[in-house]
């Protein structure tokens, strides 16, 4: 048993309905409690979806313990396939489900004697894999299943498009930013003459599948989702892939030259080199942007990121690539997959966090005091309750992050989005410190920056008047110092002369 | 609009497919409400993450709850269950020190049959914190009658008497909140404007205004409200005794009832509840007639009440809505409604308990009667699929549903109000009417002022579902 307050991500079934319900015509059936169809509000709310979330529950109440759920569970499926003719229902287990040991692939079975459309079992186990995992094998397996059956009835296309083309895998519902990632990737292959043969699973229909094949490679923007289906789709049919992540001006022009290599080696003899000298010097301004005097007052600022490996990974390249920002620490939450993270950002950070504790993650934020943070949802109420700024860069997040307007992560304009979001956060922190330096803000009680206890140490009227004086946005560490002085000294009281004694002795 | 009318209400049953918030929701407005407690859900990732995203920002606000999240050692009872809650619970009483440790038990707990009735007194006895269990799960419950469970559970730990002085004035808090830091003698004083009467407990957890408020409502009919089930504080639960009269406040607390009944020998007084200017005149009107008191200045009460009321009324009069059904207010709620001049096809319901709900369905139908306007049909355990297209077919005026309905059907031109935003938006009582009306009326009122740009339908006509 674990003690737990917040999760970073969510348990393996969201990832299953996340893939089920991006596609076009496909319905989620879950085998679950009543109560469970959660992830339906939660679609229906953060994406202000305007249709029918395409998920119902087969509930396990007391009658299916005492009697299974084969009839409930076939009976339902059916139903579906009457009522909304969908190409495929994926039968989606849950932690019960897990439990219960039904049979699930023998009603699928069953079920499938019955019913126009096709009918799949998720293979995930609750216990074994969590949402993001879910979410890479569930779309690996819908895929595959389609290639299969066209090929078993012979429908499989040869041959390649006849100029270069992708596909892109793995955008999704409740991703992060992920419909203005796709199509500002979309935008990028027009600009690169390259023609996007299919895009999965948002908005594709299970028919699309088959012709994957067709294109000359494929393109995976994200770490956590799609790479399954690549990896099939190479052992297939050999098809390359380009897992780099176009987050950055760098990591954009390292993406853009992979997939040139890829194409020449089909022989496609592209060249790309200028449009990456273009976009990046005069069109995209992140790259006009790190030479600027705005960006040369951030050199040197600290930063702490945590989210998940691909924005994460992407942020502190960015922040300590392009910006000169000091990344004094850099985390992810994808345990499963924490050797590709180090890799990743090692030589970027002074420090890497490998964590789903979101309490090692704020006390880490606390101890180090960063000038700014850029985290999920979890990290910006850290921040608020430390007076810090922070940028959300990953899920889990709120209706906030699911902007009307077009905020891109990923692209020449993702860069562009990048540098207001971390220029805003800095300077909104700076802005809060040169307030009250001049004394414009009322005086405030002074937060102690650790995120657990108060002080049990006295401050004397004169030292307390005297700290506030301290700019806000040292006097966290000041205090703290101060207060580390005096506790190795058995004092209990802070004077004023402890405070310049303790700011002497270790430079506080 | 005198259409031929059932002469008695007509219930239903369909299939359970409807969307509802799992019961383990209750720990949101429950810790909340007992300030000294400290819930501990006993479950999977899957609980955890409902409570994260429908508590939304109240989850950053160090809550006094947790999951005690099962791993795969749990399920196949490689781990010993007793150790690890000992170890949890320790943890707990180390970082947050609470009077009382709630354990919600869910689906998994139930199916892997973890004892937890039966471990908890033991662990009680050996961390010296009252462990309450309450099995507030998906499998066999919806929503608020997680509260249920809970309340149920905590009827048992009600004191029978209490001996020692200083902790009677501790049981004593209603008193003390009614009398705003009032001196004793003066306190005393007022007790004789009570009339003389069993002593009365009423259960269901309410904002503490809201408690005040209908305290203060009863005191006027000279009844003396001698506790309440939540208190706001664990070690000042209400003292219970055989022969004491308990009344409910809201229509999903049957459990809680029962166990008054059955465990503590209470006597239930069975009335519509306190839901709206009708409900909280009948309310207050059933229990004076139990006590024996003939109810002062009532009617006149309510009557200011519905006039304060015209300009919402006007909005809604004559119009249509519909219950899809999700927190067991649905009743209720109908009943003040159609006193309000709408009307009301369908009720949905989770769950009909037609005793421990009869006051109130019998207001119900008297209602219609009284405002000419035919019965609903009461749906249980609702089909949201089939639901849908009884919509379509009556296009109510109104959907009262859960969110995962409500956009789409926004999308499609249908007016819909979040029904949860009634489970904790403050109901209750003569003074909280207005803000039912502010809820029903929001979306009829936004409407109103955007009717003109002619976007109503925002779907392509082949998305119908
Ligand atoms: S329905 Fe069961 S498994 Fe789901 S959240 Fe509720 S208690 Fe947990």
């Amino acid at each position: 048993m674990k003690l737990a307050y917040w999760m970073y991500a969510g348990p393996a079934h969201i990832g299953t309905l996340r893939i089920a319900s991006s596609f076009k015509n496909v319905h989620a059936i879950m085998h679950a409690p009543l109560g469970d169809d959660y992830f339906n509000v939660m679609r229906s709310m953060l994406e202000r979806e305007r249709d029918f979330t395409p998920v119902t529950a087969s509930i396990v109440d007391r009658n299916v313990l005492a009697r299974g759920s084969q009839e409930k569970v076939v009976d339902n499926i059916t139903r579906k396939d009457r009522e909304e003719h969908p190409d495929l229902i994926v039968l989606t287990p849950t932690c019960t489900s897990s439990i219960l040991q039904e049979d699930l692939q023998n009603f699928v079975d069953r079920a499938q004697i019955e019913v126009q459309g096709d009918v799949l079992l998720a293979d995930v186990n609750h216990y074994r894999v969590n949402e993001l995992q879910a979410a890479d094998r569930t779309l690996a397996q819908i895929v595959q299943f389609y290639i299969e059956k066209a090929r078993k009835k012979g429908e499989l296309p040869q041959g390649k498009t006849e100029t270069p083309s992708v596909n892109i895998l793995g955008i999704t519902t409740l991703g992060f930013h992920n419909q203005h990632d796709c199509r500002e990737l979309r935008q990028l292959m027009a600009d690169l003459g390259i023609e996007v043969n299919t895009v999965i699973p948002a908005g594709a229909t299970v028919h699309e599948l088959k012709t994957l094949p067709r294109a000359w490679f494929n393109l995976v923007p994200y770490r956590e989702v799609g790479l399954m289906a690549a990896e099939y789709l190479k052992t297939e049919f050999a098809m390359p892939y380009v897992d780099i992540t176009p987050m950055g001006v760098v990591e954009t022009a390292r993406c853009i030259r992979a997939i040139q290599k890829l194409l020449n080696a089909q022989g496609a003899a592209v060249d790309y080199e200028n449009f990456i000298d273009t976009q990046t010097r005069f069109v995209s301004q992140a790259a006009w942007f790190s030479r600027s005097i705005d960006c040369q007052n951030l050199t040197g600022k600290r930063a702490v990121v945590f989210g998940d490996n691909t924005h994460a990974a992407a942020m502190t390249k960015v922040l300590a690539r392009e910006m000169g920002i000091h990344v004094v620490l850099s985390g992810t939450y994808c345990k499963y997959d924490a050797d590709w993270f180090r890799e990743q950002v090692s030589e970027y950070c002074d420090e890497v966090l490998i964590s789903d504790d979101n309490a090692a993650i704020g006390d880490a934020i606390a101890r180090l005091e960063p000038a700014a943070i850029f985290g999920t949802q979890m990290e910006r109420h850290v921040g608020k309750r430390l007076d810090i700024p922070c940028g959300v860069i990953a899920a889990p997040i709120h209706i906030q992050n699911f902007p009307v307007g077009y905020r891109p992560f990923l692209g020449y304009e993702g860069a562009n989005q990048i540098v207001d979001l971390v220029y805003n956060s800095f300077t909104l922190g700076m802005e809060d410190h040169l307030l009250e330096i001049f004394g414009g803000h009322d005086t405030k009680e002074v937060i102690t920056k650790s995120v657990s206890a108060d002080s049990d140490l006295n401050w004397t009227r004169e030292a307390q008047a005297e700290l506030n004086k301290v700019p806000g946005f040292v006097r966290g560490k000041v205090k703290r110092n101060t207060e580390k002085f005096a506790r190795d000294r058995n004092l209990s009281e802070i004077t004023i002369e402890v405070l310049y004694a303790a700011k002497e002795a270790i430079g506080a | 609009m005198t259409v031929a009318q059932p002469d008695a209400l007509n219930f239903d049953c369909e299939t359970g497919n409807y969307h509802t918030f799992c019961p383990i929701s209750c720990v949101a407005w429950l810790y909340q409400k007992i300030e000294d407690s400290f819930f501990l859900v006993i479950g999977t990732k899957t609980c955890g993450y409902f409570l994260q995203n429908a508590m939304g920002v109240m989850i950053f606000a160090e809550p006094r709850y947790a999951m005690a999240e099962l791993e795969e050692g749990d399920i196949s009872a490689q781990l010993n269950d007793y150790e690890e809650l000992k170890r949890l619970c320790l943890q707990i009483k180390r970082d947050r020190n609470p009077s009382v440790i709630v354990w919600i038990g869910t689906c998994t707990t139930e199916i892997i049959k973890m004892d937890l009735e039966g471990l908890a007194p033991k662990l009680e006895a050996e961390i010296g914190i009252p462990i309450v269990v309450a099995r507030a799960n998906g499998l066999d419950y919806a929503f608020t009658q997680g509260e249920d469970t809970v309340l149920a559970a905590m009827a048992a730990r009600c004191p029978s008497k209490v001996d020692n002085e200083a902790e009677k004035a501790e049981r004593n808090a209603i008193q003390r909140l009614l009398s705003f830091g009032r001196k004793q003698e003066e306190v005393a004083q007022e007790s004789s404007e009570y009339v003389d009467h069993p002593p009365l407990v009423l259960f269901g957890s309410l904002p503490d205004p809201v408690v005040t408020q209908l305290t203060l409502e009863l005191k006027k009919q000279g009844i003396k409200v001698s506790g309440w089930l939540p208190a706001k504080r664990y070690t000042e639960l209400p003292i219970l005794e055989e022969g004491y009269y308990v009344c409910g406040v809201n229509p999903f607390l049957s459990r809680t009832a029962t166990a008054l009944m059955r465990r503590r020998k209470c006597k239930l007084i069975g009335a519509p509840f306190p839901i709206g200017p009708d409900g909280t005149r009948a309310w207050i009107e059933k229990i004076c007639s139990v006590f024996g008191v003939e109810p002062q200045g009532l009617a006149d009460r309510e009557q200011q009440i519905w006039a304060s009321l015209e300009d919402y009324l006007k909005l809604i009069r004559g119009k249509s809505i519909f219950f899809m059904g999700d927190n067991l207010l649905e009743v209720s709620l109908a009943r003040f409604l159609i006193r309000c001049g709408m009307t009301c096809p369908e009720i949905g319901i989770p769950y009909m308990d037609k005793r421990y709900q009869g006051a109130e369905l019998a207001l119900l139908e008297q209602t219609c009667q009284e405002m000419g306007v035919p019965l609903p049909r009461i749906v249980e355990k609702p089909d949201n699929y089939n639901q849908i297209q009884r919509i379509y077919e009556l296009q109510p005026d109104l959907v009262i549903t859960g969110m995962a309905h409500a956009n789409p059907l926004e999308a499609r031109g249908i007016n819909t109000k979040w029904s949860v935003e009634f489970t904790f938006a403050q109901i209750h009582g003569f003074t909280n009417a207005r803000d039912i009306l502010e809820l029903v009326t929001r979306p009829l009122r936004r409407n109103l002022a955007l009717k003109d740009l002619g976007w109503d339908k925002l779907v392509k006509e082949e998305a119908r579902v």
